[in-house]
């Protein structure tokens, strides 16, 4: 069966390589649509939500393109994977910008990196930028064929800080432990950019588009977010 | 922690990739799409093309090539080479590149690099750093800027403009010894230790890497978060592969 996939086009940041790296995983007959048309992206049979830029400038092009429900709506209905900023804004609130409320899908904060020095001496630049461990907190449909401690490709100076710790699929390590990959239920965020993360990457959205949460997945979903 | 990246950085001049890349199962050397998915199948953390297209009739070529490559890459790209006006950056960024490289334009305007890292984002804004030494034995060690390939002195004090660059909004530096670049005699890891330990971005080294050995001295010695290098790995002398194993039995952090 044919499916097609939309990745939320709100003006922050270039989609076509998230495009295109879902196309290069995707079945034979299946389509990606880049739109910022709710109608669109609600008839859709999965949706990737990505992003870049600072945090105060992503909720007002989600507002400005009238995505708010639309994005709410899809996260609680189909197959939903955020990306980078994607991720970020699910959460209540960032301390980015002097304090910007986002989209509160996920309960937590986004909190930005300290820096300082590892203890094995390294110099922990900002942005964290480069190939770092993800360490799998638990199994999922997602992490399928995808080695624990794996190498993905991160660009962020802030880090999603979700409340409830089961909420946390993966962790990774930089001065601290945070969330570089958040699930619940039919919803997928990740803070690195699997579009940039080489085979590895390839095979997570490959994993994505095959994904199909099972009933009580979604369910779980609505009663963490209500 | 972070790994240390490897990247190959390609010339290309009129959408071909020059300076003879040798690898012997490829069926065309010359083209970039081939090379670059070359070098992500070996393990390249990310690929840098520069863009040494001398007529302006043929600079559209880079953007096409650009394209190609991320539509079939999917590892960071940078583009450098006749950076010189937002549109240039933004025509490359919608093509699918994730980074680009200013020299020239950022030593001529350096507003320009201000005006670029508040537009696109320091992430995405490399400041390329060509520089030579210019003390005398027994001086204190002093490198200059040079532009029009390490010919022309600008005046400018490598490390003073480095912590400029970065103050600027710059979100790497793609750092060249002059006078190693093309010797094979390894990195100038005094220079890239100078610049490193004066800014708190990323610094790529680049010129000089004949060997291996030279990658783990640019980390160790120098200090670099990347190094970049082109021909060892373009004539096949060594593979990404075999680069990323030796650094890590001398205990660099990589991904393999």
């Amino acid at each position: 069966m044919t499916q097609r996939i939309t990745v939320i086009d709100y003006g922050m940041g270039n989609l076509r390589s998230v495009a295109k790296a879902v196309e290069h995983v995707m079945a034979e007959g299946d389509e990606v649509l880049v739109s910022d048309d709710p109608k669109l992206i609600l008839e859709s049979d999965r949706v990737v939500f990505p992003g870049q830029g600072a945090a105060r400038d992503c909720m007002a092009a989600i507002s400005d393109h009238h995505l708010n429900q639309a994005v709410l709506d899809a996260a609680r209905s189909k197959p939903f994977l955020g990306i980078c900023m994607g991720q970020q804004v699910l959460l209540d609130f960032s301390e980015e910008n002097d304090g910007t409320p986002l989209l509160g899908m996920i309960p937590g904060q986004v909190h930005r990196f300290h820096g300082g020095i590892a203890p094995d001496g390294e110099v922990m630049k900002i942005p964290h930028m480069g190939w770092n461990r993800v360490f799998q907190r638990h199994q999922h449909p997602l992490w399928h064929g995808i080695d624990q401690q794996s190498r993905f490709y991160f660009v962020h100076s802030y880090y999603a800080d979700p409340a409830q710790p089961e909420l946390v699929a993966a962790t990774t390590d930089y001065g601290v432990s945070f969330a570089s990959a958040i699930a619940d239920g039919n919803l997928f965020a990740v803070q690195f950019h699997p579009e940039k993360s080489a085979d590895i990457g390839l095979r997570l959205l490959r994993n994505f588009v095959q994904w199909q949460p099972s009933i009580e997945e979604y369910s779980r979903a609505a009663d963490t977010r209500d | 922690m972070l790994a240390k990246r490897i990247i190959p950085c390609l010339d290309v001049d009129a959408g071909r990739v020059v300076k003879g890349v040798k690898f012997i199962d490829i069926r065309d050397a010359g083209d970039p799409v081939e090379v670059a998915r070359r070098y992500n199948e070996e393990g390249a953390d990310e690929i840098t093309f520069l863009d040494i297209t001398a007529s302006s009739d043929d600079r559209e070529t880079i953007v096409h090539v650009v394209e190609q490559v991320a539509s079939e890459v999917f590892i960071p790209l940078t583009v450098g080479g006749g950076i010189r006006t937002a549109d240039d950056i933004r025509r490359m960024l919608n093509a699918g590149a994730d980074k680009v490289a200013i020299n020239t334009a950022a030593v001529f305007n350096p507003e320009f690099v201000k005006e670029a890292t508040e537009r696109f984002g320091s992430q995405c804004i490399v400041v390329a750093i060509d520089a030579k030494q210019v003390s005398g034995e027994g001086e204190p060690l002093k490198w200059e800027i040079f532009t029009h390939g390490g010919r022309k002195p600008t005046g400018l004090d490598a490390v003073e403009w480095s912590k400029r660059m970065s103050d600027y909004g710059a979100g790497e530096i793609l750092l060249t010894s002059m006078d190693r670049d093309g010797t094979k005699i390894g990195f100038d890891n005094a220079l890239t230790r100078a610049i490193v330990d004066a800014v708190p971005i990323p610094v790529i080294a680049s010129g000089g890497v004949g060997n291996l050995q030279h990658l783990v001295d640019g980390v160790k010695q120098g200090g670099a978060d990347a190094v970049l290098a082109a021909s060892i790995f373009h004539f096949a002398e060594y593979s990404i592969g075999e680069a990323k194993r030796f650094l890590q039995d001398r205990q660099v952090e990589v991904r393999l």
